[in-house]
């Protein structure tokens, strides 16, 4: 389609175009950390803590250090005098929190690591690691947050308690509307579990410190690595431009890879006791599991709800516990992210969520798929379906009867943010056709008459993207962080390739092929005619103190600012083609001719190819006019978000700038006799605004479904009572296969966005969706048996025992009506 | 410590005689990716579930990371890296390509291996075919739903050729 006479107007964003990543990935040429390897390379292993709570009194290492092939250890103690902790995030006190790259005279979590050993090969760093004594005294491990935050055993002297964060969120008038309402329900407890979507590739990182030149190179695979070295720089008392860090193709990160920052400072401080000498570490799947980062478990307590006479929901309170394990690192972020999403998809008006965040002795949290909303967006989804179970109004007319109305968008939410476009009714139609739900619902029927167990369940969901970085300052006034920016660049090189980069740093989400699109509509040539650049690097990439891939953005933030830095250098080549064709800017038009891409006048023959404009911009410079000579067709654009700093005293502003959303359904039965839940029919509709590559856009949906499902029926970071991890391999952990997966009926609306440049929002993370509808299709299933589904975890062995504590007690205990009723 | 004696392995990999001295415990996929550059194959996990390192041993799908080096000593190993002939993707990778049959790529070279066998196995696999086909391994982005449309389209383009090679008029 593209050719001579290929139109100005845009055809590649909305096309399933191939990706350009696959050459390489399908040939196993794709080049992860793992992959590199670099002369004189050593390898590094952590002794890591069997316990989850204790104190360490002496590591001794000698015997490790006479191994043949060990070149050096290092402990926690001797860093701790060689780097500054990292900064906390949070205010006082949990600010006086020590966080040192290992542990130095307390272990908070089991796998936490007191030491490292570097070694000529892998095989010997492990052998070596073995021989380290560490002598160690138990301490009471602290697990359930709740517990936690009474504060019977402290895991950081420095805090002087558990609680890393807590305020109170209020909007509206609360008090009122539960003097007002019809029907007022009582939950008493909601427990969102903690789980992480395991990217398969592990953390890994190569460090190298350069003595000549002072300087430390990384390559790692870090999805945030210009927050990563803003936090590594001043620990290791170097300036930032002093760090670089390299990415290239990453296996995955969704968010857990943000945090694996402390690591790197080891690999750092490595290379520079082994005189220079490349580190590598690469992490084993046990460690992953138990030492790198989980999603945030959340507590719901003491839940009131009020409600109408019609089930619409007046107001919500209740108590938030989340637990961030040992230390906060990314934390208390998530303290307030959650309230991006507020009143989730509805209508409500009052809320009073009282938020507490302390630290337990389990693995650090990191930012997982759907960080903190999801665990709000369950809570309320339970909040709604729980309420329309206990009033007996079905499950799809209660959803309608709550959902903001396309023609109430954009939609201010109780807290300020600014919904900015979706039909909710909408998407609930659609999703209703694709899963047959008159069908489901006769089956329902007949199930039920047949004493089985099978329900239907209806999860919706946001997908908040491009946040304000602003609301740092809602759990830390002293934060530094606001808004939002990207940058990109776009230039021809001198034989006139359209070369572009970007500060994001993709781990499979097509970033090349999609920046590739929208160039080429604006310059009107194809795809593969812009060379996107492979990965992030600091010194290579443009980038601002935002730039990441992180809080789906990417097609906002991202692509915003490609879109700024393509629009300027198409205006200097504009310039520069006017003089070289001695025409008017308006006579122009970009096009493919017989010799590649052009910049020609219309309707005249005339035109000059782009190693032309190149040529006059870069190397034959004394021929262009001095009016001209500040063009570089070299061009830097850095898009920054409309945001302002939100109130931090009415905790009111707004805190993200898109807002995709996802309806799914699910529909399961329990079998009677193995308890085993089975999917038996499930759809998922997409509404992520304009769609830029919807072949991409669907395989993220499909993603974010799989992690979803995984985590609602078998992935689980279970503890023990001594903070042990359970389920530190992936045969423990059960990371859901091909056997387990349904098939997806897929579905998309588009409900352009206003706030974007292109109309796209950002997605990916999904919300959280799937675990939403499984929890309503379980409790659709059981409500009848006095069920109360109050867990995001429901395995067969769960269910079993739900089922079984009933039938010993016989009141569904977990909620009360306590006024109104069906 | 002792220094530990080493192993030969003599293995035809990817069709090229290669021959190492290795630790008796060094992987096959330790041998692969660290004494022969084969990175495209990968490691997932430590107890043989995500099949990262899923290669072809003698024919038959084997996850290297489960197996000693030595043990694959006199074999035929084929790695993702030898399955595009002359510049041209093999079936199995070009339907994965067309059907977006991964994102960050990491479980793509263990899969396509696992895919041959199971094509192999079943040239027109069921939906429960495939299921069990891949059962051993694990991707965490493609929610595994065009990897299930991917298998379907590398059956159907192999049934295709296969039904254009009997029509052909030279075949007896």
């Amino acid at each position: 389609m593209a050719t001579t006479t290929h139109s100005q107007t845009a055809d590649w964003v909305g096309q399933s175009i191939r990706r350009k990543e696959d050459a390489r990935l399908v040939c196993g040429r794709g080049k992860f950390v793992d992959d590199i390897k670099l002369l004189g390379m050593l390898h590094l292993a952590f002794v890591r803590s069997p316990y989850a709570h204790a104190t360490v009194s002496g590591v001794d290492a000698s015997e490790a250090e006479a191994l043949p092939g060990v070149v050096c250890t290092l402990t926690g103690q001797e860093i701790s005098k060689l780097v500054d902790p990292f900064f906390e995030i949070g205010p006082a006190p949990s600010n006086r929190i020590l966080d040192y790259p290992m542990a130095v005279d307390r272990v908070r979590y089991q796998g936490e690591p007191v030491a490292a050993v570097i070694a000529e090969t892998p095989a010997i760093a492990e052998d070596a690691a073995e021989l380290v004594r560490v002598d160690y005294q138990p301490l009471e491990a602290v697990i359930d947050g709740e517990i936690a935050a009474t504060d019977r055993a402290i895991l950081h002297p420095a805090m002087g308690t558990n609680v890393v964060w807590r305020g109170v969120y209020e909007y509206g008038d609360v008090g009122k509307a539960f003097a007002e309402a019809a029907h007022v329900i009582h939950i008493d407890h909601l427990h969102m579990h903690r789980f992480s979507s395991t990217p398969l590739e592990n953390n890994a990182v190569i460090a190298q410190w350069d003595e000549g030149d002072q300087r430390l190179y990384f390559w790692s695979n870090n999805s945030f690595p210009t927050i990563g070295i803003q936090l590594l720089a001043p620990a290791l008392h170097l300036r930032m431009d002093q760090v670089r860090v390299q990415t290239h193709d990453i296996g995955g990160s969704f968010g857990i890879k943000i945090t694996n920052y402390p690591q790197m400072a080891v690999c750092a401080l490595a290379s520079r006791k082994a005189n220079g000498a490349p580190i590598k570490w690469s992490e084993t799947r046990s460690e992953h599991m138990t030492a790198s980062a989980h999603g945030n478990e959340r507590t719901f307590r003491d839940t009131r709800v009020a409600l109408d006479r019609d089930g619409v929901l007046l107001a919500v309170e209740s108590r938030h516990i989340d637990d961030c394990g040992g230390y906060p690192r990314y934390e208390p972020l998530g303290c307030v992210i959650w309230s991006q999403v507020t009143p989730a998809t509805y209508r409500l008006k009052n809320l009073r969520i009282d938020f507490t965040q302390v630290v337990t002795n389990k693995c650090p949290v990191g930012p997982n798929r759907g960080y903190s909303r999801l665990q709000h967006l369950w809570f309320l989804e339970r909040v709604l379906d729980i309420c329309a179970h206990a009033l007996n109004i079905p499950p799809d007319e209660m959803r309608l009867r709550n959902y903001i109305r396309p023609e109430e968008f954009p939609y201010t939410t109780p807290n300020g943010c600014i919904y900015d476009s979706g039909n909710y009714p909408g998407m609930l139609k659609l999703a209703k056709e694709l899963i047959g739900w008159e069908r489901w619902q006769a089956e329902r029927e007949k199930a039920r008459a047949e004493g089985r167990w099978l329900g239907v369940g209806i999860g919706t969901t946001l997908d908040s993207g491009t946040n304000n970085f602003g609301q740092s300052q809602i759990v830390n006034p002293q934060a530094p962080f606001s808004g939002n920016s990207q940058a990109a660049s776009a230039k021809l090189d001198i034989y006139g390739e359209v070369i572009v980069a970007v500060g994001s740093v993709p781990q499979g989400q097509g970033h090349e092929t999609v920046v590739s699109q929208v160039v080429a509509d604006i310059l009107n040539i194809r795809p593969e005619m812009v060379n996107v650049r492979v990965g992030f690097d600091t010194e290579r990439n443009v980038h601002t103190g935002h730039s990441g891939t992180y809080a789906s953005q990417f097609a906002v933030s991202g692509l915003s600012a490609v879109n700024g830095a393509a629009q300027s250098l198409k205006a200097e080549m504009k310039k520069l083609a006017a003089f070289a064709l001695q025409a008017d800017e308006e006579e122009l038009e970009f096009g493919t001719g017989t010799q590649g891409p052009e910049v020609r006048v219309r309707g005249s023959g005339k035109a000059i190819p782009y190693i032309g404009l190149a040529n006059l911009a870069n190397v034959n410079t004394a021929v262009v006019p001095e009016e001209l000579r500040s063009i570089t067709l070299n061009c830097r654009y850095t898009w920054r978000a409309p945001f302002h700093v939100p109130d931090v005293q009415k905790k009111y502003g707004n805190l993200t700038l898109t807002y995709s959303a996802q309806l799914h359904i699910a529909v399961i039965e329990i079998d009677r006799d193995t308890y085993i839940p089975r999917i038996l029919d499930y759809a998922a509709v997409d509404d992520c605004g304009t769609v830029i590559n919807p072949m991409i856009v669907e395989g993220q949906v499909h993603g974010a479904t799989a992690h979803g499902i995984g985590a609602a029926l078998m992935e689980n970071c279970v503890y023990d009572e001594n903070g042990n991890m359970l389920a530190s391999t992936f045969s423990d952990y059960t990371p859901i296969t091909a056997v387990n997966i349904p098939r997806v009926k897929y579905g998309n609306i588009q409900t352009p966005s206003p706030h974007s440049y292109s109309g796209a929002k950002g997605m990916g993370e999904g919300g959280g969706a799937p675990l939403h509808a499984i929890s309503a299709a379980l409790q659709d299933a059981l409500w009848r048996e006095g069920i109360v589904i109050d867990d995001s975890h429901n395995s067969a062995s769960t269910l079993y025992e739900l089922i079984q504590r009933k039938r010993g007690g016989g009141l569904r205990e977990n909620v009360r009506i306590e006024r109104g009723g069906p | 410590m002792p220094e530990i004696p080493r192993v030969r392995v003599s293995a035809k990999i990817n069709g090229r005689q290669c021959s190492r001295e290795v630790e008796p415990r060094t992987l096959l996929v330790q041998l692969l990716r660290e004494e022969l550059n084969l990175t495209g194959t990968h490691i997932g996990c430590d107890t043989s579930y995500c099949g990262a390192c899923t290669v072809l041993l003698n024919g038959r799908a084997v996850k290297s990371c489960t197996m000693f080096a030595f043990q694959a000593d006199g074999a035929e190993v084929l790695t993702v890296e030898g399955l595009a002939r002359d510049g041209a993707l093999a079936p199995v990778q070009q339907a994965f390509s067309d059907c977006h049959a991964f994102q960050c790529g990491y479980c793509t070279p263990g899969l396509l291996m696992s895919t041959i066998e199971l094509l192999r196995e079943h040239p027109n696999p069921t939906e429960s075919a495939i299921r069990k086909g891949i059962a051993g391994n694990t991707c965490r982005c493609t929610g595994y739903q065009n990897i299930f449309r991917a298998i379907e389209a590398a059956a159907r383009s192999a049934a295709a050729r296969d039904q254009a090679a009997d029509s052909r008029p030279d075949r007896s």
